[in-house]
């Protein structure tokens, strides 16, 4: 689009965005657009509210957790760098961007893509997913016909499985080391442009 | 049932059809007899009875035969092939083996053996005129009225290249093939020329609509393949028509005739054929949505307009020598969503009832007939290195273009359609009755080996439906099993993989929806402001919220179970009943209307019942559950989460279903995950804003229509807030919205309009207010509460602040339920 330029001028920052974040200057154009589109009473922020208008996001069960991670802290607001930035999560990994061992990680790095997750489970922040935890990301993503029961037995075997120190929660390593063998790569990304 | 049952109904069946044969011979005798009466007495009067003009006495009773001759025969035979279906249903085991395509196709073999064994001839035969005008046109119009439009509109692109590029690919590489194999000699002496074999090779070329969904039915997969295939099966009319058209036009003029200009001609026909036949499909789509706009007044017969109107389209683009396939389709998909939104419920149900009906009445015919075609002496020609050939032709082309244009394709694609889904379109490729159709209609002056022809697409298409749908499951599951077996996941990982998709559903959604770009919201916004004005009813236009839309009928349906269910175990063994149990609601629609007097029977209060399975146990059987449980922990926990995990949008939401048309499975889920959201959204903030008294209005009662409150787009109207702690608001809130709508939407009256008692609110509200996104499931575990702290945030719907409104405070009755219960 011609506009790109000029409204790229508009957005507060977006040299900074863009190098922190990795977007393209069409991604961000792009992803502004969808920001004023979402703050439907154009108060220059997002509200947990505006999320919720959003229709298809509803018939998500985990719609709750996904949206408390972009207010994460407690928050109310949220401004469009934080908006991008955790959008910035799931750009495609770049093949082509020679790996610099001196600079921090990008973004959308393997590791912090899993950062990500991992912290969509850990609500009380404590680094650990804890069974209680676990069972509430269960309950939400199990049909409603699935017994207390059943769902303590899968949440304990769970646990089981990935616990290697036997402290009864999942750690971020544990939690990587089971993921492994997953294309977290692949699964963790988002065409934000055709 | 039992193997009785299941043989005196293959007898009556085989009698009906002895029955038959007899008439059918009687009738042949009749009208040799009519011929040699008529050519003497040389009158038309045909309503006189069979023999001579004259009579002795007066009949008390007459045999009429020739009188319904035609529509007996018609009818009759419409029974039989219901019959067969029916036939091919009940058994169970055949019917997991067998695609139900394959067996209608044998059952008209067998049907067709019977006639000729009879006659001696196929007097019964699948005539294409009667398959084209009568037969198809049913089939197409379900197809595109039910068509999942959002998901056929962004994968648009991808359906267009394989089915202009695919079938084109075919239709060259079947033809220029088998020519090639006919020069070198591999089928003896033919009369035949480069020309024909590219005219045979398109009618061939073209996946089949009716084919391919029969058969995608019975197997899973993910909703992208399954609407590439779909979309390619309708899509490819435009082309084969075309295609056909233009070669056969090329045979008329004969081969040396064919110069450049011609051949341009024929690829701007192509293009006039494909986009003239939609736009026609489309002009009637309008006029539908503009008919079901006024036809509020004759509610009863306003389903009937859209068949009408379907069939008109068709006959209109057939008329113009335009794609008629294409034409229905679009029609249908054009004019779905207005016409939902314009006519009245139940006309909608009885639009989708009978559309279901006579699609899938229309395809059972058409498979026993193919079948009943094939016995037939007079066509069959064989030539074995034609037919072979063609076969291997066909499949091997089919595999080569869908892994090219799929690779291609790829390239583009973030997430690439996997070998596995390829293999399986590939081998969905069906060839169906539209190829035969097209080859019945061949001339037989110009093209000398059309019986060879017919030969060949018949054994063709019984390749493709019976061996290639018998295989396909099998094959997808070996397919399947063979990708995930080397490394079982583990439960983590199923559910992380699980919680993935979610994410990146969800993460979706927030961007805006892949192929929400400019041109997508431009459009959106066109549509809004003027087609809708345009096409749909005011109310409609205002009611036109989509996910409460759904709701609306959930509820209904939820409503109407609840009540069936109730009156079945008498209110009080009801009570027994708990939220996590699953008592099994068949989805009826027809209802009673008492739920007000059921409400009030039920107690209210907090029952701490535990779940407990439908059947009661005696003791010893739950001892014995508690150690299987023990023992099959392991596997049941994988199984569990295999059964249990919410689907995502990517993974195998059907959509589209030729035999199934109710709400299924997805819908449920779905349904129920926008409760918990909701829900847990309503705890969350009223947990966040306890006491907090947003600075918003305090509205007047909203006795004003309640159609303002669904404006749609712009900002929510803060004068419209609601007011904070106020029950008799809040209820007559409700009730003016049940009254403003009307009839309309809602038919259960409920008599307790006037009651004050917060009890009832939740059972007003929850019948008068449409928009409830919660089920009555919840409704008899709802505590007589104080409604003081609610949230007056719009979080729900920007748009529609009505609804937050009660949706805010009767959902936190099963909150309360759940925080005190669970």
């Amino acid at each position: 689009m011609g506009s790109t330029n000029s409204t790229l001028s508009k957005i507060p920052n977006a040299g900074d965005l863009m190098q922190e974040t990795g977007f393209s200057p069409a991604h961000i154009v792009r992803l502004y657009d969808r920001y004023k589109a979402l703050d439907k009473d154009k108060k220059g922020h997002l509200c947990p509210q505006d999320f919720g208008a959003i229709k298809e996001l509803a018939m998500n069960p985990i719609s709750d957790r996904i949206i408390g991670a972009f207010f994460s802290s407690g928050q109310e607001v949220l401004d469009f760098p934080s908006f991008v930035r955790i959008l910035a999560h799931f750009r495609p990994v770049d093949k082509n961007r020679p790996k610099d061992p001196n600079s921090p990680e990008h973004i959308n790095s393997r590791s912090n893509k899993l950062k990500f997750i991992f912290q969509l489970y850990d609500q009380d922040k404590d680094g650990k997913i804890s069974r209680q935890e676990l069972l509430q990301v269960l309950r939400t993503m199990l049909e409603k016909q699935v017994t207390e029961e059943q769902l303590e037995s899968i949440a304990d075997r769970t646990i089981q499985e990935a616990d290697l120190d036997r402290d009864d929660a999942i750690s971020f390593d544990e939690f990587r080391k089971s993921m492994e063998k997953v294309n977290i790569e692949h699964k963790m990304s988002i065409r934000f442009l055709r | 049932m039992a193997p009785y049952s299941q043989l005196s109904f293959l007898l009556t069946v085989l009698l009906i059809f002895g029955a038959l044969c007899v008439t059918s011979k009687v009738q042949i005798q009749s009208s040799s007899e009519r011929q040699s009466a008529s050519s003497n007495t040389g009158s038309t009067g045909e309503s006189t009875s069979n023999s001579s003009a004259s009579i002795t006495t007066v009949p008390i009773v007459t045999w009429k035969w020739h009188h319904v001759e035609t529509p007996y025969l018609v009818a009759l035979w419409i029974l039989v092939c219901w019959l067969c279906k029916l036939m091919a249903q009940l058994n169970s085991k055949l019917k997991s083996f067998f695609p139900e395509s394959a067996l209608l196709i044998i059952s008209g073999f067998i049907l067709g053996g019977i006639v000729w064994g009879a006659d001696k001839a196929q007097t019964f035969k699948l005539v294409p005129r009667n398959f084209f005008y009568f037969l198809l046109p049913q089939i197409i119009l379900d197809t595109g009225y039910f068509m999942p439009n959002k998901l056929f509109f962004s994968n648009l692109g991808a359906i267009l290249v394989h089915a202009v590029i695919g079938t084109c690919w075919n239709a060259a590489a079947v033809g220029i093939s088998l020519w090639g194999c006919y020069l070198g000699g591999a089928m003896g002496n033919l009369q035949i020329g480069l020309l024909q074999f590219l005219l045979f090779g398109s009618l061939l070329a073209a996946v089949d609509p009716v084919a391919v969904i029969a058969v995608f039915e019975e197997v899973h997969v993910n909703e992208v393949l399954f609407i590439w295939v779909f979309g390619e099966s309708l899509l490819n009319d435009g082309v084969t028509v075309v295609l056909y058209n233009v070669f056969d036009a090329f045979v008329s003029l004969g081969g040396e005739k064919i110069n450049a200009g011609e051949i341009i001609k024929g690829i701007v026909s192509f293009f006039v054929v494909a986009f003239g036949g939609s736009l026609i499909g489309v002009v009637f789509a309008i006029l539908i949505s503009l008919l079901t706009k006024y036809t509020g007044k004759v509610q009863i017969i306003e389903a009937g307009f859209i068949f009408v109107l379907g069939y008109l389209s068709y006959l209109t683009a057939e008329m113009l020598s335009l794609s008629a396939i294409l034409s229905v389709t679009f029609c249908g998909v054009c004019c779905q969503k207005y016409v939902n939104a314009n006519m009245d419920e139940k006309s909608v149900t009885a639009v989708r009832y009978a559309m279901k009906v006579f699609a899938n009445g229309s395809e059972t015919m058409i498979f026993v007939f193919l079948g009943v075609t094939a016995i037939d002496t007079d066509i069959w020609v064989w030539n074995t290195g034609f037919i072979l050939l063609t076969l291997l032709f066909v499949l091997v082309y089919r595999f080569m273009g869908v892994f090219f244009l799929t690779w291609i394709l790829n390239r583009y694609r973030l997430v690439p359609i996997e070998l596995i889904d390829q293999i399986v379109m590939s081998f969905g490729g069906l060839r169906g009755a539209v190829a035969y159709g097209l080859a019945a209609s061949l001339d037989e002056t110009r093209i000398k080996e059309k019986n060879l022809m017919i030969t060949t697409t018949l054994i063709v298409v019984y390749f493709t439906v019976i061996l290639q749908g018998l295989t396909m499951k099998p094959l997808v599951k070996w397919l399947k099993v063979k990708r995930v077996s080397p490394t079982e996941l583990k439960l983590i990982e199923k559910v992380n993989n699980r919680a993935f998709e979610h994410i990146l559903a969800a993460m979706e959604d927030i961007s805006g929806r892949i192929g929400d770009n400019w041109w997508t919201r431009g459009w959106k916004r066109f549509e809004d402001t003027y087609i809708t004005w345009f096409l749909m009813k005011p109310e409609a236009r205002k009611n036109r919220d989509y996910l409460f839309s759904i709701f609306h009928k959930l509820n209904l349906e939820d409503a109407i179970n609840y009540v069936t269910e109730a009156e079945k175990r008498g209110s009080l063994a009801f009570l027994n009943q708990t939220d996590g149990t699953i008592v099994n609601f068949e989805k009826k629609l027809r209802f009673s209307g008492v739920m007000p007097d059921i409400m009030s029977e039920l107690d209210f209060g907090n029952n701490n019942v535990q779940p407990t399975s439908d059947t009661v146990p005696s003791v010893s059987l739950n001892i014995h559950e508690h150690e299987m449980k023990r023992m099959n922990e392991d596997f049941n926990a994988h199984h569990l989460l295999q059964q249990h995990l919410y689907r995502s949008r990517k993974n195998h939401r059907h959509k589209y279903s030729r035999s199934n048309f109710s709400i299924n499975q997805s819908e449920d889920e779905v349904q129920e995950i926008f409760q918990r959201t909701m829900r847990s959204r309503l705890e969350s903030f009223k947990s966040a804003k306890m006491g907090v008294t947003p600075a918003k209005k305090i509205t007047k009662h909203p006795k004003k229509d309640p159609n303002h409150k669904m404006s749609n787009g712009k900002t929510t109207d803060k004068s419209k807030k609601h007011p904070y702690g106020d029950e008799d608001f809040e209820f007559s809130e409700a009730d003016s919205a049940y009254s403003g709508d009307g009839p309309r939407r809602f038919k259960l009256t409920l008599s307790v309009a006037g009651v004050e008692n917060p009890a009832f609110i939740v059972a007003p509200s929850q019948g008068a207010q449409r928009y409830l996104p919660w089920s009555p499931r919840n409704l008899h575990r709802l505590a007589p509460l104080r409604i003081s702290d609610r949230s007056t945030d719009s979080f729900l719907m920007a748009d529609a602040p009505a609804t937050e409104e009660s949706s805010e405070e009767s959902p936190q009755q099963p909150s309360q339920r759940d925080g005190t219960h669970m």
